[in-house]
Order: structure tokens, then sequence, then C-alpha cells
């Protein structure tokens, strides 16, 4: 018997005021040490899916629940991971991790060990004094990614982490997230635009299209975790890549009348 | 150029330009024909008259200084309190706004005398039109800077379910820090020459004598031309004072983090 779902779309519709409807009628469950990943053209609702499960914005219509409760209710339980790394420049690296468990009101002994875990964890316990000018775009992205694990979450939302990095540097970090992954396994909603990130991360993959945004397709991704740079050169993995991206050519095109 | 040879010429390109300055300053002195040269001391006769006036102004500083910083640090205080308040709302902005403006529209002169009857001549009054000029500044940019706070950033404490204090104190108010010193350098640069225009119309020798301005206007009246250009100097040197203070402070506050302080030969 499978697990209760920790994530649960029930008809979820969602319009800002009297705009369009952004997301129709959604229905979808994760189960837990799921690794969803979400993609599909530029406004499809991708970001406000996340901004929905972090209780950033209300459900217009149907419910969602995180671990039963209610995404507001359930706020503990997750964390975010924003498309900037949205790090506080006056704060150091060490004080950018401590803040949002500090804002949470975790003593700060127990502050301290966990920053200083989960620093070696992204391979940056060298940079703990550092401030964030000082340190290179995928260094403050795993500075986020640190900030977000801190909170030992259940479900890790992230938004287009990696979308502003080169490609080296993504398919690194793509592998550093799963390796970290290994070790406490939250479930994960993923924005991306790339279908190879996609691929790489992902155990399932929900291809939306847009106006209104909608679950255009799910396509599960059967290989095996741990996935490292080999994986990238599998046939397998190859043809999933040609697959989705065929998927995603298959979304309708938005009529032009409909663009704003 | 080496971080050395240009922290040299940092000291030696300003040095050059005082020495060709001064020399300049004496070609025009001789220059003029003997009865006029008055319009000019020389270098050496201020020097002179800076000996010959110390005590006075000596005096006289230090009752300027005193008067600018007590309105320079009403005017911080006064500032940060108001902008805080300006920051809750855009309907608090739009209502005071006007009225903020109107103060800093009238110009010192034609408030002196009204501060003059409601305080007194003298420090009290000095004190006042230097508060009322080193405010717009303090006051406009930090409520600038409270308001300016990063999109994201309040979004990620949002998302935390920080209270309303924990992102006053932990988000705007150091994100606000370099508007505020932007406001605070502006401050310190006319917070002086706010103390010395208000002495020269609301100063009084009462008491512990005037300041640099009423001294300004006793020389000039007096026709002690070389002690009127050490009076100016003196004036000047106190700005100097005071936006180096400032210029330091700021330094140490942001020099980790402010994109200003970056060091260039990284």
């Amino acid at each position: 018997m499978a697990a209760a779902p920790l994530v649960e779309f029930r008809g979820v519709t969602k319009r800002f005021g009297d705009g369009p409807v952004v997301l129709d009628r959604i229905t979808f469950s994760a189960q837990p040490g799921d690794f969803v990943s979400l993609i599909g053209p530029s406004g499809c609702g991708k970001s406000t899916a996340l901004r929905l499960l972090a209780g950033l914005s209300p459900v217009t219509e149907g419910e969602l629940t995180v671990a039963g409760r209610t995404p507001d209710a359930a706020a503990a339980e997750l964390a975010y991971v924003f498309q900037e790394p949205t790090l506080l420049p006056w704060l150091t690296v060490a004080h950018n991790v401590d803040l949002p468990q500090r804002l949470r009101g975790v003593p700060a002994a127990a502050r301290a060990a966990t920053t200083r875990r989960v620093l070696e964890l992204v391979r940056l316990g060298d940079k703990a004094a550092a401030y964030p000018r000082q340190l290179s775009g995928g260094q403050k992205m795993r500075v986020s990614i640190a900030r977000a694990l801190a909170l030992e979450p259940r479900l890790l939302l992230l938004d287009e982490p990696f979308g502003a990095l080169d490609e080296m540097t993504r398919e690194h970090l793509n592998e550093e997230l799963l390796a970290i992954r290994g070790a406490a396994a939250w479930t994960a909603f993923f924005v991306t635009h790339s279908v190879a990130e996609a691929v790489f991360l992902s155990n399932r993959i929900l291809i939306l299209a847009s106006q209104p945004g909608r679950i255009h397709h799910e396509v599960a991704v059967p290989l095996p975790y741990p996935r490292t740079d080999d994986t990238r050169l599998s046939r397998e993995y190859l043809d999933l890549v040609a697959g989705v991206s065929r998927l995603l050519r298959s979304v309708p095109a938005v009529p032009a009348a409909a663009r704003s | 150029m080496s971080p050395r040879s240009h922290a040299a010429s940092r000291i030696l390109l300003p040095a050059l330009t005082g020495a060709v300055v001064i020399a300049l300053w004496y070609g025009i002195h001789f220059y003029l024909t003997p009865e006029m040269r008055f319009l000019l001391p020389t270098p050496a006769a201020i020097l002179d008259a800076f000996r010959e006036h110390r005590a006075v102004l000596a005096s006289a500083t230090w009752n300027t200084a005193q008067g600018a910083l007590l309105g320079f640090g009403l005017a911080l205080v006064v500032s940060s309190v108001l902008a805080l308040l300006l920051s809750l709302s855009p309907l608090v902005r739009t209502s005071l706004y006007p009225y903020l403006m109107a103060l800093q529209m009238t110009p010192l002169p034609v408030l002196a005398p009204i501060c003059v009857i409601w305080v007194g001549a003298g420090l009290n009054s000095v004190a006042l039109l230097t508060f009322v000029i080193a405010f717009f500044p303090l006051v406009v940019n930090t409520t600038q800077g409270l308001i300016s706070t990063d999109r994201n950033l309040v979004e990620l404490f949002a998302l935390y379910r920080a209270s309303r204090w924990q992102q006053l104190l932990r988000l705007r108010v150091p994100a606000a820090l370099p508007y505020f010193f932007t406001g605070l350098r502006i401050a310190a640069t006319i917070a002086p020459i706010g103390a010395v225009v208000a002495d020269m119309n609301a100063g009084s020798s009462a008491g512990g004598g005037g300041g640099l301005g009423f001294q300004a206007v006793i020389y000039a009246a007096q026709a002690k031309y070389p002690a009127l250009f050490a009076t100016a100097l003196t004036t000047c040197a106190l700005g100097f004072v005071l936006n180096a203070a400032v210029l330091t402070l700021a330094w140490l506050t942001l020099r980790h983090w402010h994109d200003a302080y970056e060091r260039r030969d990284r």
C-alpha cells in the first residue's frame, strides 16, 4: 500500500483577481521521496504552483494539502530555493544560513551545529565567514540551497535555481543536489526550463501547458538512483530526454489573441 | 598602476595642485597694484592672522562646532524616527512630504529671525537652524532606503513567517543603511555651512561669544581681511572634519558588503 501522499492537489485552480486563470483544475499527488520536475512554456503557472505550495499565495478553488494540512499550516515542513540566490549581502555566509533557523526560533547552539553541517554538505565549509559578494554565482546558489536544507524540510521547493548558471556549473550542481539528497530524502518540486536537468534529477516530470496552466502530460523517469555523470551518457537517459522534448513540443501553441 | 603607486599618487597629486595654487596666489597678489593687494592677502599674511586671532578663532570654532553637532545630532534622531513612520505607508508620505518640502524651501536667513524670537539668539538658534537644513536630506534618503528593500528578500522573510518587527530590524533597516549614509554625507556637508550662515543671522556674542559666522561679519566690518580669510579657511576645515567622520563611519559599516566599497585590485 502506498504511503499517504505528502502533497496533494485536488482540482486546484488559481487566478489573480479578475485576471485570466493561471492554473486550471490541477489534480496531482506526490509521495514522500518523489522528485517532481515542472516544465513547460513561460506563463504555464510553474512558479505559481510553487507559490501556492509555499503558502505565499492562496488557492482560488479546489484543495491543496501538504502533509495533510493547508500549505499555510504546513509552513514549518517546507523550504524554498528562489531563482536568485536571495542572500542578504550584509551577512556572512554562515549568518545567511543561520537566518531562517533564527526566524523559526531554533536555539543558538543547535543553529550553529546545523549551519556548519549544511555548509560542509555543499562543500562551502571554508567560506562560512565570507560575504556573498566574494562568492561566484554557483557558490551563492549553494549557500541558498544550504540555507533551505538547514531547516530540515520534508518538502523542498526549487524555482529554477540553476537557470542563471552556465551549463557546466549547472550539471555539476545537479549531481551535487542528488548526492546531498541521498543523506535526507526530502520530497522535491523543481521548476526548470531544461529538459536535460528535469530528466537527470526527477523520478516524475510534469509537462504543463499554458493559458490556462494545466497538466499536459506526466512522464515517469525510471532511471535508478544514484545518478552520476555517467547517467548522462546512457541510452535510456538520452531516449528520455528526446521523449520529453517531443512531448514539450506537442504542447499546443497559445493562440496569438490570447497572448498578453 | 600598482596599489602602492596608486596610494602615493593620491597624496602626491593633490599636494602638487596645492603648490600650483599657492604659486598662482602669490602671482596674483603681486600682480595687483599695492593699494589693491588687500583683495587677496598672501598665505603668509593669513597664517599671521591665524596666529594673532587664534584665541578668538578657537572659541568661535568651538561655538560653531557645538551648534553644528547639536543640530546635526538632532536631525539624525528626528529624521530616523520620522523615516520609520513615513515608510509605513504611502498615505503617510503623501500627507507629510509637502510640509517637509516647505520647511526645506524656506531660506535660512528668513527662518533665522523666527528662530531668534522663539529660542533666542546664539547657540539655541544656530542648532535649531542647522537641524532644519540637515534634516531634509536625511529623512528623504532614509525613507527611500526603508521602502526600497529588495522584493525577493521581503518574500524570503514572508516565506519563513518573520514578524513585522523581525522584518524591520533584520531586513529593512540594514538594507536602508547605504541610503542613510548618502543622506548623512549630504547632511554632514551642509550642517557646518548651515551653522555658519545661521550664526551670521542669529548668532550672538553674549555668553561664550559668537561663532565663525558672527566673527566673519565682525572681521569684514573691521576690514581685517587676512583674518576674514583665516575664518573662511576654518569653516572649510570644520566641514572637512565632519565629512571625514561620516565617511569613516560609512566605510566601517558598509565595507564588507556594499558594492561601492568593493576592492578594485582583486
